[in-house]
């Protein structure tokens, strides 16, 4: 009696987990078998479950036919020199709001939070009227520049929680020892949150990877397009070319899966750092 | 007698400067530490105070003049509200602002409840939870842009896979054009954002439900509490911080919605599904009425002010966790 309970709780349990993961793969399945399939095979109706014969012409085509590669080389320069800044100058002021006992820390880090939480487009007169005005719209810093105003409080969020996680007695011994304040957060902070470092740099990149309002209004010049606005310019004047579209998803589709199962544990604990304990 | 007094007297004069000593040693390391405190910090600040509230003060100016790039021999005159009063005037901005509200509650809610049930369900040790941590990550890190694009052609009424799949398990029975009917599309946009941000809120949600000592259930247990008694008598209650905190970042984020709006329909057809950061950015950068745009700016930004200050009074600060240690 107890056995075939157990055995039907699991059953159903194992359906459930399965039933999500298909929901929420199947997009993704689906995206694969149409960028492997032929434009025939892609506008014959009911569509086939599994392509014919596999198709890689539309992997072709979109590297040959679209400035794709470009738009790919642009969201990697913007996306990393984004990230570098950030640790850059957000590590000081996170170690400043994690360690350092000053009056107005509590209205920084309400300030921090709340232009977190304002929405871009209340950015996005200004911004590109300054960038127009300095010749800035469709270059590279016209980009960086404006993706700091949702970066830098991420970066000083999940930073100084990582900080906080670093025992005190280290960086107390370390001044015991002679070290000046700026000496523990170089010699002692910096090294030991190498991975808290890392993570933050990660959500950081995948934040500026994915972002879509300001690429779309400053990179006025289709070759400076990133991945996201690139790909949902494929339109053609009359049908889209769902082919190359779902060959492109697919080319930053696999290498952001990879880096997600490769780095899961940081990417959860960067996450929740910056939420659930905050 | 009077030995023992005199050194107590002794040990209390010594112990008296010495604590001044340490005041006033402290008093100069304190001012010190303030010092760097203000030095370390002012780089991210300065970014911040340059790129974003520098800005925000320059768009509720603007929202203040009439500025039309598209006619620049107009200048930029100083208007006071009427801006204000002509998008207050406007049913479109009244549309825009319900199609808004609408997607931030379902969407929300949705990913809340979902959100919770699968959280629940991969919160004990099983074969396979952390493929199905990193699974759920997925959809959250890829861009909103792509996976939108994804969407658009499954719903795509000649196409899509979507009608073939529903037809096939008879919940419909003709095709329905799910993006270009009005009755249909902003629902197919909810169901597309909470497909991409359900997994997201599990995740958070999971992370709240590890925090919960599991001798609390088995306590629970001994004294004879059913499941439906533990979960709102200790799961609900524990969780509860965790769980605000999620649905502020959920809501705040819903209620600025750009992207899959703008692939899905481009807030079509007609305008049945434009929402708020939609319109103002049509305003500013299709009609280059920046004047009228910063002012739907503005008042995207009040309402999510207002959405903060709620959910802040709900959670308590934030902010407050440093002196709470």
């Amino acid at each position: 009696m107890k056995m075939t309970s157990r055995l039907i709780r699991g059953t159903l349990f194992y359906t459930a987990v399965i039933l999500f993961v298909v929901i929420v793969a199947f997009p993704f399945y689906w995206q694969l078998i149409t960028s492997l399939k032929s434009p025939q095979e892609i506008y014959q109706m009911p569509p086939a479950w599994w392509p014919s014969s596999f198709y890689f012409g539309s992997y072709k085509d979109v590297f040959t036919k679209t400035p794709f590669g470009l738009y790919l080389l642009n969201s990697f320069i913007v996306s990393s020199i984004t990230t570098i800044l950030c640790l850059v100058f957000g590590s000081t002021t996170a170690y400043a709001v994690a360690r350092l006992r000053f009056k107005g820390k509590k209205f920084l880090l309400g300030l921090v939070l709340s232009v977190s939480m304002f929405p871009p487009i209340a950015v996005l007169s200004p911004l590109f009227l300054i960038l127009k005005n300095l010749h800035l719209l469709s270059t590279y810093q016209g980009l960086i520049f404006p993706y700091m105003t949702f970066t830098m409080p991420l970066t000083i969020w999940i930073l100084s929680s990582f900080f906080r996680e670093i025992p005190k007695e280290l960086d107390e011994a370390a001044i015991v020892d002679g070290c000046t304040r700026l000496q523990t957060f170089w010699r002692i902070m910096l090294p030991l949150s190498g991975p808290g470092l890392f993570t933050t740099g990660i959500l950081v990149f995948i934040a500026a990877w994915n972002e879509f309002l300001f690429a779309f209004t400053f990179m006025t010049n289709d070759a400076m397009r990133t991945v996201p606005v690139g790909i949902a310019m494929f339109q053609g004047e009359h049908s889209l070319p769902w082919g190359d579209i779902s060959a492109a998803s697919i080319v930053v589709t696999v290498p952001l899966i990879i880096l997600v199962l490769i780095f899961q544990k940081r990417i959860i604990s960067g996450l929740t750092a910056g939420a659930v304990k905050g | 007698m009077k030995n023992t007094n005199l050194s107590m007297d002794n040990i209390l004069k010594t112990s008296q400067t010495n604590i001044d000593n340490a005041t006033k040693y402290g008093k100069k390391r304190r001012r010190q530490e303030a010092l760097l405190g203000y030095a370390l910090a002012s780089p991210g600040i300065l970014v911040i105070v340059i790129f974003s509230l520098y800005p925000i003060i320059q768009t509720i100016n603007l929202s203040f003049h009439s500025l039309k790039l598209t006619m620049p021999g107009l200048g930029e005159p100083f208007v006071g509200i009427k801006n204000y009063l002509e998008i207050s005037h406007s049913a479109r901005f009244w549309l825009a602002v319900w199609h808004t509200f609408e997607f931030t509650l379902y969407s929300v809610v949705f990913e809340l409840v979902f959100g919770l049930l699968i959280a629940l369900l991969i919160n004990r040790p099983f074969f396979g939870r952390g493929l199905i941590r990193a699974v759920v990550l997925i959809p959250w890190a890829i861009p909103t842009a792509i996976s939108s694009m994804m969407w658009k052609f499954m719903f795509d009424d000649q196409l899509g896979v979507v009608n073939p799949i529903l037809m096939k398990l008879g919940i419909i029975h003709h095709s329905i054009v799910w993006l270009g009917n009005p009755n249909y599309a902003l629902g197919s946009i909810i169901f597309v954002d909470v497909w991409k941000t359900t997994p997201f809120m599990a995740l958070l949600l999971l992370a709240g439900l590890q925090v919960i000592p599991s001798e609390l259930y088995e306590s629970a247990k001994v004294d004879g509490a059913n499941a439906w008694q533990r979960f709102f008598k200790i799961t609900l209650p524990l969780l509860k911080p965790a769980l605000l905190i999620a649905l502020l970042f959920r809501t705040l984020d819903a209620f600025r919605v750009f992207d899959v709006i703008f692939i899905l329909t481009g807030g079509g057809p007609g305008n049945s599904t434009e929402s708020l950061s939609m319109y103002a950015q049509t305003v500013l950068m299709r009609y280059m009425d920046f004047g009228h745009g910063s002012a739907l700016a503005v008042v995207t930004f009040v309402f999510i002010l207002l959405i903060s200050i709620f959910y802040i009074r709900l959670i308590g600060i934030p902010v407050d966790q440093e002196n709470k240690e």
